[in-house]
């Protein structure tokens, strides 16, 4: 059944339906919905709610439930993400799984509540302390949140690891018809190191803790193996008029939105523009965008940021085309129009470019 | 198709179910649809705002900065909003609080009393569905004999006591802008 | 004519983002007229939390800082130690306070800092939307205890005064509400008090203020102050909890 629902509701209720028991949240704009939804709806769904005082709590929450064996999410935005970050370090050095909802707002400090892309670094980087990454999924519509959700959990289960979705203020407020009737939950896994007790079983333990470097050294090893597997098997993203594109927009979330709107006008007057968006920030598609450079010679990445992404495509691309960028700081979401005019200037001067090197 | 419109007025005045209430009736037509509020300190003081975007397609940006429509149901609003509206858009006003006079000369009014019409119905609280009454009637973003067949389902059991009114609230705003 | 009262000329011509019937306006005006009046305004730092107080700045015509959410006695803490001369003040709500900056309040008053704290006790979150706060009342409905606030899931309203009266570097503890005119006074002379002690170099100071917030109770105006007295000075009593003689 079609609902018009926010898309901070629907996450909420896609958490549920994907076996999430514990939440555990700290007011902020404009992510307040989740936390208020899942205070309404978790006792229903025989889940726990708990309003932690603080995101610091929160994220430690989350790591005590997830030790537990339960499986578990907290969501923020702007200075509570800042303050989760060494949780979700020790959740990463401790292998437990959760899922971490970011719906960005502009900053940096307070910032605005206005939604923004500017978390990307945080959010693909490690964004706390130690040698780490995050998965970080990004949706663009309240009905993909019924697929991310999901992953989100299978994900930080199958790998024992947090994963990050990283959404944006408008995707939080805005509502959109969404159905839940296609949402699979994850599978259970075994989760026999979690701690339950010593009943029937030697005493187990879970920590971060270790002072010898070569056994610290190991660990890390381990973890970047981890690491390599997520990369090699974990990518996904969505192409768009790709086939006989000569230029191909990079943009995600509510900015591969924006983007596909103004693609539509740039084909209406013939110029043949495509779209790749990644749905993994990390991993990112770089093979599909090398691959893509073997017959596209120009790249034009479009965020609401002075350039984050960008460098990811720069990496990708190993000096292979031509990188065009506009990004938009703050929380100043453009509208297609606006995209449009600048893409298509872009355009014109990628086809004046005479001594311009073909793939 | 793509028709988007800002709602605007002071918190109680229903702007933010207005809102909604015409997402959700675009919903169940088939259309694609957006609802976009104000949030944050923005509501906090008492204002309220939202964007609705329909469309016969997928909407890429659920924001509305040059709206086809504006509705203001109070005079702060049809000052901060009148200028966003696009050339040859159509501004709906609650005339029992706005003044028209200092309106563009390039767009649409509809001028209508809700206030007055929705006491006149015996409850302050449906100005917000005669204005919409009056706007589906203006304007083509949605059908008006499918959101009134629709309403019990829009409005949802919480309001289902309401139903009658409700379904006379949008009738006199339809039949009004008839005139 | 006599001039029975003014504007304080601290407070700048602005005007306040306060919802209607909402405290802040109210104490926000008593701190310009006690500042005023002892004459600090060149002495005055005020730390601004994040909250509804959050654009004191745009309000107060004194030095304002604005603080991480809930670390405002910290940030005020660091401003005293580098000038112990200046009269500096948190400005915090009981979210900020009593919730995500326990930790930081706490450690201040027990450490005895010469500054004084300005709670704003409102019950709720006003600034995200009216969620529960760590003083909201059992069985209180906000938007995250949709059934009233239960002691066995989110646990019992903190009586913040009472709890910093056991720390021995506390030195003037007060409650007092901004719900009726006489309140108002009383609320404004707690104020200077803490001020004037603050001056004389007594230590840590913090008045409690009970603060209606209509539009996030739900509840008119005037049914907002009444409530303040008929339920929530039940559980708050008035009055001052410590004061060591200085
Ligand atoms: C680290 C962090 N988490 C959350 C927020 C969002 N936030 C801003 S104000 C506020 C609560 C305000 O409530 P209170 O302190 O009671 O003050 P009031 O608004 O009621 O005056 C919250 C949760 C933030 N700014 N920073």
């Amino acid at each position: 059944m079609r609902q018009l629902m926010s898309g901070n509701a629907a996450l909420g209720e896609a958490a549920v339906l994907s076996g999430c028991t514990h939440y555990f949240g700290y007011p902020i704009t404009p992510q307040n919905e989740i936390t208020e939804y899942m205070a309404r709806r978790m006792p229903g769904a025989g889940g726990v709610f708990i309003q932690s005082e603080s995101e610091i709590a929160a994220i430690n929450m989350v790591l005590g439930a997830s030790a537990a064996g339960a499986r578990t999410m907290t969501s923020s935005s702007g200075p509570g993400m800042s303050l989760k970050q060494e949780g979700i370090s020790y959740l990463v050095a401790d292998e437990l799984p959760a899922v971490i909802v970011n719906m960005v707002r502009g900053g940096p400090g307070m910032g605005s509540i206005a939604g923004a892309q500017s978390d990307y670094f945080q959010a693909t980087r490690g964004g706390g302390h130690g040698d780490y990454r995050t998965v970080v999924l990004a949706p663009a519509s309240v009905q993909e949140l019924t697929e991310v959700v999901p992953m989100a959990f299978d994900l930080a289960d199958k790998y024992r690891s947090p994963v990050i979705i990283l959404g944006d203020g408008i995707l939080g407020q805005m509502m959109e018809p969404v159905d839940f009737d296609g949402l699979v939950r994850p599978p259970d896994y075994d989760k026999s190191w979690a701690l339950t007790g010593a009943k029937g079983r030697p005493a187990q333990s879970i920590y971060s803790l270790i002072f010898d470097v070569k056994l610290q050294e190991e660990k890390n090893w381990k973890l970047q193996r981890k690491f390599r597997l997520i990369e090699q098997d974990e990518v996904r993203y969505e192409t768009y008029l790709v086939d006989d594109a000569e230029m191909i927009v990079v943009a995600y979330g509510i900015g591969a939105r924006i983007a596909r709107g103004a693609i539509k006008r740039l084909r209406d007057e013939g110029k043949k523009v495509g779209m790749i968006r990644p749905i993994t920030l990390w991993p990112f598609p770089m093979k599909a965008l090398r691959e893509l450079a073997k017959s596209v010679t120009d790249f034009f990445v479009f965020e609401l940021s002075a350039g984050q992404m960008v460098e990811d495509v720069r990496l990708a691309l190993e000096g292979e085309g031509h990188i065009h960028f506009y990004g938009r700081p703050g929380g100043v979401v453009p509208m297609p129009v606006e995209l449009y005019r600048i893409i298509s200037r872009h355009y014109y001067q990628a086809h004046a470019d005479g001594d311009r090197k073909q793939p | 198709m793509l028709t988007k419109a800002i709602i605007s007025g002071s918190g109680g005045q229903g702007v933010l179910s207005m809102g909604s209430t015409l997402a959700t009736a675009a919903m169940l037509e088939g259309r694609y649809v957006t609802y976009l509020p104000s949030y944050g300190v923005e509501v906090r003081g008492g204002t309220a705002n939202c964007a609705v975007a329909v469309s016969d397609e997928e909407i890429a940006s659920p924001v509305a900065s040059s709206p086809e429509v504006v509705i203001a149901m109070n005079q702060p609003s049809f000052v901060r909003f009148q200028g966003a509206l696009q050339s040859g858009g159509l501004l709906c006003a609650n005339s029992s609080l706005v003044h028209t006079e200092t309106a563009r000369s390039d767009i649409e009014i509809l001028a209508v009393p809700t206030s007055e019409l929705a006491e006149q119905l015996g409850s302050i609280k449906v100005a917000n569905m005669i204005m919409l009454g009056a706007l589906v009637r203006a304007s083509s973003m949605i059908s008006y004999d499918a959101m009134v067949e629709n309403l019990a389902e829009i409005l949802g059991k919480g309001r289902a006591k309401l139903l009658d009114l409700n379904k006379r609230a949008l009738a006199v705003g339809h039949d009004y802008t008839k005139d | 004519m006599k001039t029975v009262y003014a504007r304080p000329k601290l407070l700048k011509e602005a005007d306040f983002h306060y919802c209607p019937g909402c405290g802040h306006g109210i104490i926000n005006r008593l701190l310009m007229e006690v500042i005023e009046e002892m004459d600090l305004q060149g002495d005055a730092i005020c730390v601004a939390p994040a909250g509804c107080g959050m654009l004191l700045y745009n309000y107060f015509e004194i030095d304002v800082i604005e603080s991480a959410h809930g670390r405002g006695a910290a940030v005020a803490t660091g401003i005293k130690r580098v000038r112990p001369q200046n009269l500096v003040f948190s400005y915090q709500g009981d979210g900020d306070l009593a919730a995500i900056g326990t930790a930081e309040g706490f450690h201040a008053a027990n450490r005895g800092e010469n500054i004084t704290v300005i709670f704003v006790n409102n019950g709720v979150y006003g600034m995200t939307g009216g969620q529960m706060a760590p003083t909201t009342l059992l069985d209180q409905v906000t938007t995250t205890t949709p059934t009233g606030r239960d002691a066995g899931l989110a646990g019992h309203p903190v009586r913040i005064c009472e709890v910093f009266s056991q720390l021995d570097g506390t030195s003037y503890l007060e409650r007092v509400a901004v719900n009726r005119p006489a309140a108002v006074v009383k609320a404004k002379k707690a104020i200077k008090k803490a001020f004037q002690r603050q001056v004389d170099g007594a230590g840590f100071s913090l008045v409690e203020i009970l603060s209606p917030c209509p539009v996030n109770w739900k509840m008119g105006t005037l049914e907002a102050c009444e409530w303040i007295d008929e339920v929530m000075v039940a559980h708050f009593p008035l009055g001052v909890f410590k004061e060591v003689p200085c």
